[in-house]
């Protein structure tokens, strides 16, 4: 539905609106060069379930298009906005989304008077307060710490197009030729403007962005604002939009791995960001995502408000590493084969921290993973870290491992983490947020033995595909990490199955091994300290134990050596 | 040999009556416990409640232990066990430990708690209820000291736990009590009394003998069943920062029952009052 809105100076406004209409209400501005389409996909999310607002500014699309700066000030084009307010929402106040220059009318909106209370909340995307600004660069060159200058540096080498459009003349010609349009095509989701509308947007700048020899009194506001700030912006930095908590007390701040024209190129996100601000103002309760982002309240644990999920997670590295993340304050999800186990786990991490859940799930069984990521989703929302853990172990000589050992083996270790890069992985991906995927593979990925040809060649594989995902999905704010434990004493040498011996050659085996890996004495819990570690420095493969660390040395430097150990048999009958 | 004596109804009703004062002391110390308190303050607490009580001699002086000491991290000397200038601070777990001797008769017992409330040491204590039940069922059906030590470690192992009392000199989980007879002065030696510590080796020449042992862990000279006569048994659990035990004693008969010597116990009736609960 669109209808046309006249100002307080006469200018009429195209308004755009979709959705229930007694839902409460969300009023989308876009920036520059863009118009109100810049919302479409969001849009179309948000209308499920709220009134969604959007019009085009003036200068855009189907809005008037005054001549002149003055008519470009930001005082007008508060005055704009609350005429849109008031004609969509004369009673209750509205929930503002806004993205690069409707951000910053936004943010002059919220934090002066003429919108006092007609605000519920604010999302804003790449956009900072022009008044803000206007400190953060003072505060810079007042203390200029290396910090300082480089956040400094970093943001005038992406504000020269500012300077640029206050030129006569040369900024329009740059648009008229087409110049302005193929810098503008280099970045990712910019849009295609038309021609006159990035005319006349260039007054935006020159009306409102000069240089004051004194600071202005700082704007501040108390309403609950939300900043998404994408990690490849050229245009705004992040810290320029987020150190801002002095002027803005109630304040959310995501960290999202996208350019620019976030809206655009991943309005699913935007959508459920935005929502989940909407809906806490409206009462309802507090994502685990929003109260991440808060930037106000106590010091909290490193993994506060992270959901993570464990497969195998019913003993072993899995348990230790559940528990070492419920500890640094994550909602843990336990799965594992054996229920009681998962249970047990989750039971252990609810007294170290929030509480945590149990699932019987088999990593082996596609439709069980996708069954339970849909129960996941549903019940817990989307993780951010997915620890694909849950393994086994074959051992002894290649000809006497039977078909179905391979079988066994390559469903659960390496079809098992697949499955759950695809399926848990996915989620988290599609989420947008970002977050860690955590695979599980061995030392024995990069230390060729002939008594473990079964299970090296799986973990080989978990390797490999972990290093190549973390390429693809690096542009995503999604990272891989590859842990490579070495001897860790847990129940898996006493549950590994060594082909052809009998039952009691192989307990005799098993009992051998164990005592092995307990003499060896590197536990679970040093281990799982290691895992939150590099996850938080998402290391590309982390080994372990120090044998872990010398294997991944040698296998780089002298492979030849290697070769020749791998004759040795570390099973001897 | 002093198994069979030692089970006759008059000498267990005379141990009971010890380990119930050995318990009560641990209790009504517990409750006096306050932030600020050292663990030598709550050891001569203990101390003082018994020797008012008639106590004349000690298996082992009291003991306390505050906070990740429980769990007997970096014990990495006996002389860690003793009690320390540690404080109590509100939300910390505590075990108190004692063996008092009186007119003969010996009790040695743990008893676990927590100023405030810590979730850990809950369900520790939730757990520990298990370790009971096992221990006294597999001494019922027979099986040798070594196995049971390691179905205990089992248990530990399935609820995520470590074991503690491996910590114990010997690793010990349970060691024998018997009267105390000697002509010894009432002396203490490294914590323990020596007159006690007579029995004891005495017990251990004559056990070894028999290719068995007084003391009861994982060892070669643990694998044989129970032998009849008390059996002071402490199982002991860790989490991170976090231990539970309870200490009592285990009657075993020589026809080869067991149970345990009196269910008045505190930690007996905190499983009940939360089963009652539930």
């Amino acid at each position: 539905m669109t209808r046309d809105i006249t100002t307080s100076d006469g200018v009429a406004l195209r308004v755009y609106e979709s959705g229930p209409p007694g839902a409460p209400t969300v009023v989308c501005v876009h920036g520059y060069p863009d118009d109100h389409t810049v919302w479409d996909g969001v849009a179309a999310e948000l209308a499920l379930r709220y009134r969604v607002v959007s019009y085009d500014v003036r200068g855009a699309g189907e809005s008037g298009k005054p001549r002149g700066r003055q008519a470009y000030r930001l005082d007008q084009l508060v005055r704009d906005l609350a005429a849109v307010i008031d004609a969509v929402s004369p009673d209750l106040p509205v929930h503002l989304l806004a993205h690069d220059w409707g951000s910053i009318q936004a943010w002059h909106a919220v934090t002066g008077r003429r919108l006092r209370g007609r605000i519920a909340s604010y999302t804003s995307i790449s956009g900072p307060c022009l008044n803000h600004a206007d400190h953060w660069f003072r505060s810079r060159l007042r203390r200029p710490t290396p910090r300082a200058l480089r956040e400094l540096v970093t943001q005038l080498r992406s504000s020269w197009y500012v300077a640029f459009f206050q030129l006569p003349l040369l900024p329009e010609l740059a648009w008229r030729t087409g110049v302005a349009q193929w810098v503008l095509g280099s970045m990712e989701g910019s849009g295609s403007p038309a021609v006159s509308d990035a005319v006349h947007g260039v007054q935006l700048y020159r009306a409102n962005m000069f240089l004051r020899r004194t600071a202005p009194e700082p704007r501040t506001t108390d309403i609950p604002v939300q900043v998404l700030a994408p990690q490849r912006d050229r245009t705004v930095s992040s810290s320029l939009q987020t150190d801002i908590r002095r002027w803005v007390p109630n304040l959310a701040v995501r960290e999202l791995a996208a350019g620019h024209w976030l809206p655009r190129t991943h309005s699913q996100t935007v959508a459920r960001c935005a929502s989940e601000l909407i809906e806490h103002v409206e009462g309802g309760h507090e994502a685990r995502g929003l109260r991440r982002a808060r930037r106000t309240g106590p010091q909290r644990k490193r993994f506060a408000d992270h959901l993570v999920v464990i497969t195998g997670a019913g003993s072993g590295i899995g348990r230790a590493t559940a528990l070492e993340f419920a500890e640094h304050g994550a909602e843990v999800i336990a799965t594992d084969i054996d229920q009681q186990a998962a249970e047990r786990t989750a039971r252990l991490a609810s007294t170290l921290g929030p509480r945590a859940s149990a699932y019987l799930l088999d990593v082996s069984d596609r439709g069980a993973m996708e069954k339970f990521a849909a129960v996941l989703r549903e019940n817990h929302g989307i993780p951010d870290i997915v620890i694909n853990n849950a393994g086994i172990g074959v051992a002894g000589p290649f000809f006497e491992t039977t078909v179905a050992d391979w079988e066994r083996i390559i469903d659960v270790n390496l079809w098992g983490v697949i499955y759950g890069c695809q399926i848990l992985g996915g989620l988290l991906v599609n989420g947008g947020a970002g977050g860690t995927i955590v695979n599980i593979a061995s030392a024995a990925a990069y230390l060729p033995t002939r008594s473990l040809p079964a299970y090296a060649t799986t973990k080989a594989a978990v390797l490999a595909l972990s290093q190549c995902l973390r390429g693809e999905l690096a542009s995503a704010g999604v990272g891989v990490v590859a842990i490579c434990p070495g001897f860790v004493h847990t129940n898996i040498a006493s549950s590994t199955r060594f082909v052809g011996r009998d039952t009691a050659a192989e307990q005799a085996a098993r009992q051998r091994a164990t005592t092995l890996y307990r003499r060896r004495n590197f536990t679970a819990r040093q281990t799982a300290r290691e895992i939150v570690r590099a996850v938080e420095r998402n290391a590309a493969i982390a080994p372990i134990t120090i044998e872990a660390k010398a294997g991944l040395l040698a296998s780089r430097l002298t492979p030849g050596l290697l070769r020749k150990l791998a004759r040795a048999d570390i099973n001897p009958r | 040999m002093a198994g069979k004596a030692l089970t006759d109804p008059a000498h267990l009703a005379k141990f009971r009556e010890v380990q119930q004062l050995a318990y009560a002391a641990a209790e009504s110390v517990a409750q006096t416990l306050e932030p600020g308190v050292t663990e030598k303050q709550a050891a001569q607490r203990i101390r003082e409640y018994l020797l008012d009580r008639g106590v004349q001699d000690w298996f082992h002086t009291p003991f306390a232990w505050f906070g990740d000491r429980t769990a007997f991290r970096n014990f990495w000397t006996p002389l860690k066990f003793f009690p320390t200038h540690r404080r109590l601070e509100a939300g910390m777990p505590f075990i108190l430990d004692c063996a008092p001797v009186r007119d003969g008769y010996m009790a040695d017992i743990g008893y676990a708690g927590c100023l405030g409330t810590n979730s850990v040491h809950e369900q520790l204590m939730d757990d520990l209820a298990e370790y009971r039940e096992l221990i006294v069922t597999r001494v019922r059906d027979g099986a040798p000291l070594r196995q049971i030590y390691r179905d205990v470690d089992d248990l530990i192992a399935r609820h995520g736990y470590d074991n503690r009392h491996r910590v114990y000199p010997g690793r010990v989980i349970a060691h024998q009590v018997s009267t105390v007879h000697s002509r010894l002065p009432k002396f203490i030696a490294a914590g323990f009394g020596i007159r006690a510590l007579q029995t004891l080796v005495g017990d251990l020449i004559v056990e070894r003998m028999h290719h068995r042992s007084p003391l009861w862990a994982d060892g070669e000279i643990s694998n044989h069943p129970a032998t009849p006569g008390l059996w002071a048994v402490e199982p002991h659990i860790g989490f991170r920062d976090v231990g539970v035990k309870f200490e009592e004693i285990l009657v075993v008969t020589p026809s080869g029952d067991a149970y345990w010597l009196d269910d008045d116990l505190p930690h007996v009736r905190r499983w009940h009052r939360a089963a009652a609960a539930s």
